[in-house]
């Protein structure tokens, strides 16, 4: 797709200053009307200030890293095309230790210290789930790119939502008739023993039912695992697909066993990125994942038909071909996840701008705006691939990839439609006071 | 898969943990036994172990083994520098009094990690064997490089033990362990066996985490699960007794893996821990140990 | 104890509460937060600190009690739809039962072993917490909402999530805890626990059932230590396993080190310094940690029997 809006186009001052100028003119026309004057000077010379609760220490600090520059890169795009309604925008960040109470302190921090008009950021579930309250006790809207169902659950409160990715629910929907049609009808899963895991052990079975398949055993791990194999004889004998997802640092030792295990006579693989975010594919031991599949929410490596708005986020965010960062290809990202951050604060500006967003006190503008919103289209905005939105759930769904390994590459072999992760809301936010 | 086969994949896996287990809580036990201080920043050393070993071995080209024997000769010495420095500038002047040392061993924990953090990053990172044999069982195959730990934690365990009861320096250590004034008074420099023994404690914890590093992988967090597990080992084994601190880390790594195979893995876990706390609750000096005095 | 004097000692700590009372027309509203934050957690640390400044029971596993006032507070809101007091009442009897079962079980050990022992149920409590994740939440957790965390008493209505509100509730609970405590260790029962402590078997030859005592410290404990967390959990909305996990039982011994162990104020003012810490420096570092080791160093070379403990020791003789 063409760089319609100019987005990455450093050469597009012009546009820069006529809305500049158009600005000018508004002022000059508020100017007339006595008494206005001083105050909408001051809220359109003030940068809009946005909280970034940020991984930076802790068991998410690989992701945190990956998120803030992600946010930085969107920030710089969106303020050299003039902002948000015309304002430029600055991240505040604090470190939420990806603790939840800890997080919950840096919302309050934001609401009430640094003052920001909005929240945003972060990847654990329970780090989301324990800030929420203090989120919904502010009123401040609290923007998360964290992947699980908790906001779609209607368990949280009307502030918080998750429009830049799919949530976990809908990625497993989605995966369901490709693993049904092209790996396999008998599905063992191994996922870890925790609240991720458990959005797969229980939303993965009635998904394969629908296509046919099987989920013929289900292996939890607790989290504290650092060595797997004594599991591993729980697979039963006729798997034709081993469906994982295991997260933190042990993910390696669990592939790794795993080859050890069975060598080169292995039942098909099936993985979610999750698994392998921040970690470089062909670390040795990994050799074992060859000719299997993942998915991925945005494609690590760069493909073949990468549209021009990806390629520019690509550049923008400063990852290589092969998704590390540019000038280290050791320092591998977290590509799957951090496009959210991009894509998100490009629905904030969106939101923001319908809403006639002025300051704090329209707070519950914005979030009546942002429930408003249906759909995101492709484009430099929504690199990753066109999105609706669902208002009552808070909660965006959006395209998957289904990845093979191929030669120490991730290879695109299959983009989900987005109908295919749909499913009945569980509730409504929209039904609660602002 | 059945019983058989699956048993002893489950011996296997609790063989590897118990070696690594042992030495790492040697290494406290040491310290614990002789200097009577509970050193929090014992996982610490594990991890600084475990990330100076991916540096070493990142660093030197070559076949993976080179990289490995180094990191295996290196990063220990390193390590036990470091915790040297702790000692004599923190540890002792604090005297050893026991509260104030869990207070600066949690601060030691906190730098520690937050260096790591920021000099080797937040990524889990894996370290290549020296060797990858993959054993082929009828049923299953195994690691060979993991039964090489087994072995390798064994002689380092023998070593161990062959100094403290055969050598000047183990005797002393153990004169210190059971009486410091007398000690003093018979002239054995009571702070430099102190500083030795920190140091030699870090040590063992270092190399058993070198040791692992090409099983695991090296991360910044995982010094707490090895300290928590360690500090279990010491007291079940009774403190001050190798013998008990080696019967109890095998115990533990087996029954982990071995109760894994009936219950689901987290009731396993809950098991182990209830049935291991009971073991203590009622014969409180540990299994080896006298009654502490 | 040694030279008691009384009046001052009341005077002082009726001082801390006014202080705190005044700070919350006085604070910036974030301040006023954490504040509330503090008071709730220095409730923790006090009824740590009873049992490990007074009994010199060194517990690795406090955090299950915690977490029982967290859960036995959340829980009964969350899924039974109780009103506020209730729930309150309930976590302070879960973590007052546990600590009944608890203590007559680890109390048999002494020492190194019960250190071990403590940490280990507290380990089984975490993973309890874990495989019951249909009822708990697991890892995640559970929010409770704001409108189930508002209460009325005699036709008043109070709102928990209002900062004021919960400033008050927070300070009610932390005067009232600081005064009892108070009252305890200057009882005839808190000179016997300070007697254990000095030395156990003198005391049981001067006729006093130790391990009825130690018992009765250890229920004690538990019950502030829920009390904490069902507080926690009312006041912030949040219940969830972290606050099981081992961290939580490092931090109360943390802040009444710092603080100053067997000072009825230490725990206030460790938790408060170690909170501050950490908030300050987090702003304009992002190896915040690095600073708390730091500092955490200096002080025990510096301030060895915490700051309460140091100032009690230079300025302060008379405070128990």
């Amino acid at each position: 797709m063409a760089d319609k809006n100019g987005f990455f186009d450093l050469s597009k001052t012009t546009l820069s200053r006529r809305t500049a100028l158009k600005g000018i003119a508004v002022g000059a026309g508020l100017a007339l009307a006595p008494g206005f004057v001083r105050y909408s000077q001051a809220q359109s010379s003030a940068p809009i200030k946005i909280g970034f609760q940020s991984h930076r220490t802790g068991i998410g600090a690989a992701y945190g890293r990956w998120y803030e520059k992600t946010s930085a890169a969107a920030v710089k795009a969106i303020n050299d095309a003039g902002g948000i309604s015309g304002r430029k925008v600055e991240l505040v960040i604090e470190d939420d230790g990806t603790d939840p109470a800890r997080g919950a302190e840096v919302v309050n921090k934001f609401a009430k210290q640094h003052k920001t008009d909005i929240a945003f950021g972060t990847l654990f579930s329970h780090v989301v789930i324990g800030s929420a309250p203090a989120a919904g006790e502010n009123k401040i809207p609290y923007f998360v790119v964290s992947e699980g169902h908790h906001v779609a659950s209607t368990k949280l409160n009307r502030y918080v939502f998750q429009p830049g990715i799919t949530d976990v629910k809908s990625q497993i929907q989605s995966m369901a008739p490709w693993i049904a049609a092209n790996a396999g009808k008998k599905v063992t899963q191994i996922f870890p023993d925790f609240a991720f895991g458990y959005d797969h052990r229980d939303y993965l079975p009635p998904a394969l039912k629908a296509q046919g398949a099987d989920v013929i055993a289900q292996i939890a791990i607790p989290p504290t695992e650092s060595s797997f194999t004594k599991y591993f004889p729980q697979i039963p004998a006729e798997t034709e697909v081993i469906y994982h997802v295991m997260v933190g640092p042990a993910v390696l030792t669990f592939v790794k066993e795993l080859g050890e295990f069975y060598g080169s006579n292995r039942p098909q693989l099936f993985g979610f990125m999750d698994s392998l975010e921040a970690t470089d594919i062909n670390s040795p031991g990994l050799e074992f994942l060859d000719g299997s599949h993942f998915w991925e929410g945005s494609p690590r490596y760069a493909q073949a038909d990468d549209s021009a708005a990806q390629k520019a986020y690509r550049a923008a965010v400063g990852i290589d071909d092969n998704g590390a960062a540019v000038g280290d290809p050791k320092d591998v990202s977290t590509a799957s996840h951090m496009f959210g951050c991009w894509e998100t604060l490009y629905v904030v500006k969106k939101a923001m701008e319908d809403a006639g967003y002025k300051g704090p006190e329209d707070r519950a503008k914005l979030v009546e705006a942002t429930e408003a919103l249906k759909e995101f289209a492709e484009g430099p905005e929504h690199p990753q691939g066109p999105k609706t939105f669902n208002g009552k759930i808070h909660q965006c769904f959006g395209i998957q990839n289904i990845s093979k390994v191929e030669g120490g590459k991730l290879k695109v072999v299959h983009k989900t439609k987005i109908e295919d992760g749909l499913y009945e809301p569980e509730g409504d936010y929209t039904k609660q006071a602002l | 898969m059945h019983f058989g086969p699956h048993l002893l994949l489950a011996a296997l896996e609790g063989l590897v943990t118990s070696a690594v287990l042992a030495l790492t809580a040697l290494g406290l036990s040491l310290v614990f036994g002789v200097m009577r201080i509970v050193n929090v920043a014992h996982g610490e050393f594990f991890m600084l172990g475990a990330v100076l070993a991916w540096a070493i071995s990142t660093a030197i080209s070559g076949h993976p083994a080179i990289g490995f024997v180094a990191a295996l000769v290196i990063a220990p010495l390193l390590v036990g520098l470091a915790a040297f420095l702790a000692e004599w500038l923190v540890l002792r002047r604090l005297k050893y009094n026991p509260e104030s040392t869990i207070v600066a061993t949690i601060g030691m924990l906190y730098i520690i990690q937050q260096l790591a953090l920021t000099f080797y990053g937040p990524e889990a990172r894996p370290v290549e064997p020296p060797f990858s044999y993959r054993i082929l069982l009828p049923w299953f195959g195994y690691s060979g490089y993991k039964l090489s730990v087994v072995a390798a934690s064994a002689v380092l365990l023998v070593i161990t033990w062959l100094v403290l009861t055969r050598t000047k320096i183990g005797l002393i250590m153990r004169a210190t362990q059971y009486d410091r004034e007398t000690a003093q008074a018979f002239g054995i420099p009571v702070e430099r066996v102190y500083a030795g023994v920190f140091a030699v404690g870090a040590m063992l914890a270092a190399i058993a985490a070198v040791l692992i590093v090409p099983i695991s992988q090296a991360h910044y967090l995982m010094g707490q699960d090895p300290l928590l597990l360690s500090f279990i080992v010491v007291i079940i084994g009774g403190l001050g007794s190798l013998r008990g601190t080696v019967v109890a880390a095998i115990l533990i790594g087996l029954s982990d893996g071995i109760i894994s195979m009936f219950f689901s893995p987290t009731l396993a876990k809950i098991i182990a821990t209830l049935v291991v706390a009971m073991v203590l609750v009622f014969r409180p000096q540990g299994l080896f140990g006298t009654t502490p005095r | 104890m040694r030279d008691a004097s009384p009046a001052k000692t009341y005077a002082l700590h009726i001082g801390v509460i006014a202080l705190l009372f005044a700070l919350n027309f006085v604070l910036p509203d974030y301040h006023q937060g954490l504040f509330a934050r503090i008071m709730a957690l220095a409730v923790f640390a006090m009824g740590y600190n009873l049992l490990f400044g007074y009994v010199g029971l060194l517990s690795l596993g406090h955090a299950m009690f915690f977490s029982a006032g967290l859960y036995g507070a959340g829980l009964t809101v969350y899924h039974l739809g109780w009103g506020v007091p209730e729930a309150f009442i309930a976590g302070v009897a879960c973590g007052a039962l546990l600590a009944l079962i608890v203590g007559l079980l680890a109390l048999r050990t002494a020492g190194v072993a019960f250190m071990i022992v403590t940490m280990m149920f507290a380990q089984v409590f975490y993973l309890l917490i874990l495989y019951f994740a249909t009822w708990t939440g697991g890892d995640q957790g559970l929010v409770i909402q704001q409108a189930s965390r508002v209460f009325s008493i005699g036709g008043t209505s109070f709102d928990l999530t209002d900062p004021t509100v919960r400033y008050m509730s927070a300070l009610a609970l932390f005067a009232i805890v600081l005064l009892v405590t108070l009252a305890v260790v200057r009882s005839r029962f808190g000179r016997v626990l300070v007697a254990i402590r000095e030395n156990e078997e003198r005391t049981k030859m001067l006729g006093y059932d130790t391990v009825a005592n130690k018992l009765a410290a250890v229920v004690a404990s538990g019950a502030i230590c829920a009390a904490s967390g069902a507080a926690y959990a009312l006041l912030f909305g949040y219940v969830g396993s972290n606050f099981a996990s081992i961290q939580y039982s490092i931090l109360p011994l943390l802040w009444v080190l710092l603080g100053g162990a067997a000072a009825t104020l230490g725990p206030l003012i460790g938790t408060l310094f170690m909170y501050y810490v950490t908030d300050i420096t987090s702003g304009f570092t992002s190896a915040y940690l690095l600073i708390v080791g730091v500092a955490l160093i200096l002080l025990v070379l510096f301030a060895p029997k915490g700051i309460m403990g140091s100032i009690r020791e230079r300025w302060l003789r008379w405070l128990t």
